[in-house]
């Protein structure tokens, strides 16, 4: 129903090369359409946070072309560019210095929110990633676990309503049932909002949980493209070895 | 003669000489501040510069003291017998530890932070004043503090070349071979530098580490 409405991120036959000429990704083609969630799947080092920095301009293209908006990133100003496009960075990020609370804050803050808007803004975002904000806004990084830094990075990536959020694994860290919780909560504020999500993970099962779409990579290509349903049947080796991985460990735990 | 009694006796000279030593290496930390720490910044932006900027620096710091101050004097607008030449030649010693230490606290700073900085839109501004000096701080801040412990060092040689300073009992003590006159410059010397480490110390474990990570979990 989309299909109409122009892509909010397209790829154009993008390659990015190292100084010596070895690419990182190449031949990447693909669109990001509004208001669905794409899942970049692939093994470890495949390219999938190469793909996500080359969206916000963390990284340009040695050839061809990405566009969001319909502007190449080239003629973006990447300030402007990267304020729109909210960010989950998989080494998280929190800012060491700053509270849970204004780490949430720092795009407002950019942005020139008053205090009062941002104060609210800061406990709509915590309860909404099940962190209590009266225990947790005044706490530092240091002071968290490892999950409860992730779902900090979340609730800052989506501070400041950005239409589009590149995710870069942000639940590795969690334990299964929170994990659930949070994709849950993720897939319905996106229903919600309308939001586009470029979402990274090297999990099968919470791919086609969220996935409109899942883009799978392999060594730096894109080896399938499609639906969660044209995945799990999908004659391409990388997409079967998958799914393969995904019964095997379904299959050993009904032992 | 005691040491106490002397200063007590001299204390018009004493006090005029702490006086002169204290603005020597005042004003000298201060301008290599000045110029050492953009220029230690400056260096994180452009790092294939960092090895032959901090080579230089470094080579100044190895020049002995007596020799740097002479080598000094017979230079134009910078040099001559005074005051300024000895400035000129602490300003030198003082800049490495300050470049060093700002251009290691900012690369020092874990990448992921930078990079997220980055990713929601900083600019290079915004990145440098509410991240990356805030959490270099405590690192400039130590940087400083070396700078200043060598500076009042080496500024009792500053003497030598006619710049007043509390060398000036050292070596008049020396010419005259008497040892309390030699204390009555070394001691109140090394004690400006005690306090001074002292305190500059106690400000850079305020900044450093960076508030939180003192958290209140207390090992058993
Ligand atoms: N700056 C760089 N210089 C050289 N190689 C790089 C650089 N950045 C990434 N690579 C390489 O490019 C490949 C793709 O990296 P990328 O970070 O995109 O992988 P990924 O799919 O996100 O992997 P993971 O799931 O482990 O995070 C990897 O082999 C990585 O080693
Ligand atoms: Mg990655």
């Amino acid at each position: 129903m989309n299909e109409t409405r122009a892509p909010v991120v397209q790829f154009l036959d993008v390659a990015l090369r190292l100084a010596d000429g070895r690419p990182i990704v190449s031949g990447i083609s693909f669109d990001v359409r509004p208001g669905e969630i794409l899942v970049l799947l692939g093994r470890s080092g495949s390219g999938k946070t190469t793909t996500l920095k080359l969206i916000n301009r963390l990284l340009l293209p040695s050839e061809g072309k990405v566009t969001v908006e319909g502007r190449s990133t080239v003629e973006w100003d990447p300030t402007k560019l990267r304020r729109r496009i909210g960010y989950v960075i998989q080494d998280i990020g929190l800012f060491p210095h700053f509270t849970v609370a204004r780490n949430v804050a720092v795009v407002p803050t950019l942005e020139g929110w008053d205090e009062r808007r941002k104060r609210e803004r800061v406990r709509e975002l915590l309860d909404l990633v099940a962190l209590d904000p009266a225990s947790f806004a005044d706490r530092y990084p240091s002071q968290l676990s490892g999950g409860q830094k992730q779902r900090v990075g979340v609730a800052r990536a989506l501070a400041a309503d950005p239409p589009l959020l590149l995710l870069d694994e942000p639940f590795g860290a969690l334990d299964p049932l929170t994990r659930l919780e949070l994709q849950r909560e993720l897939k319905a504020l996106q229903a919600r909002l309308h939001k586009t999500l470029v979402f990274v993970t090297h999990d099968v099962r919470e791919g086609l949980f969220l996935a409109s779409r899942i883009a799978l990579f392999r060594e730096g290509a894109l080896a399938f493209l499609g639906s969660p349903h044209e995945f799990l049947r999908s004659e391409n080796p990388e997409a079967r070895a998958f799914v393969k991985a995904l019964k095997d460990t379904d299959t050993t735990a009904n032992e | 003669m005691n040491l106490i009694d002397f200063l007590l006796r001299n204390r018009a000279e004493f006090i005029t000489l702490t006086l002169q030593h204290l603005f020597l290496v005042g004003v000298s930390t201060g301008i290599a501040l000045v110029v050492g720490v953009p220029l230690g910044i400056l260096l994180t932006r452009r790092p294939r510069f960092s090895p032959s900027v901090l080579g230089l620096a470094n080579i100044f710091q190895t020049i002995p003291s007596l020799a740097l101050f002479g080598f000094l004097i017979p230079l134009p607008f910078i040099g001559g017998v005074g005051a300024r030449t000895a400035i000129v030649a602490l300003v030198l010693y003082a800049l490495l530890p300050i470049i060093r230490n700002t251009y290691a606290g900012i690369q020092g700073i874990d990448p992921a932070v930078r990079e997220a900085g980055r990713g929601m839109g900083m600019t290079d501004r915004q990145l440098l004043l509410m991240v990356e000096i805030p959490l270099a701080f405590g690192v400039i801040l130590a940087g400083i503090r070396v700078a200043t412990v060598i500076g009042v060092g080496v500024a009792t040689i500053a003497a030598a070349i006619g710049a007043g300073g509390l060398g000036v009992f050292i070596f008049r003590g020396v010419a005259m071979v008497n040892n309390t006159l030699i204390l009555a410059g070394a001691v109140p010397a090394a004690l400006i530098a005690l306090v001074a480490d002292f305190l500059l110390g106690r400000l850079e474990r305020h900044f450093a580490p960076a508030r939180g990570q003192l958290a209140e979990v207390r090992a058993v």
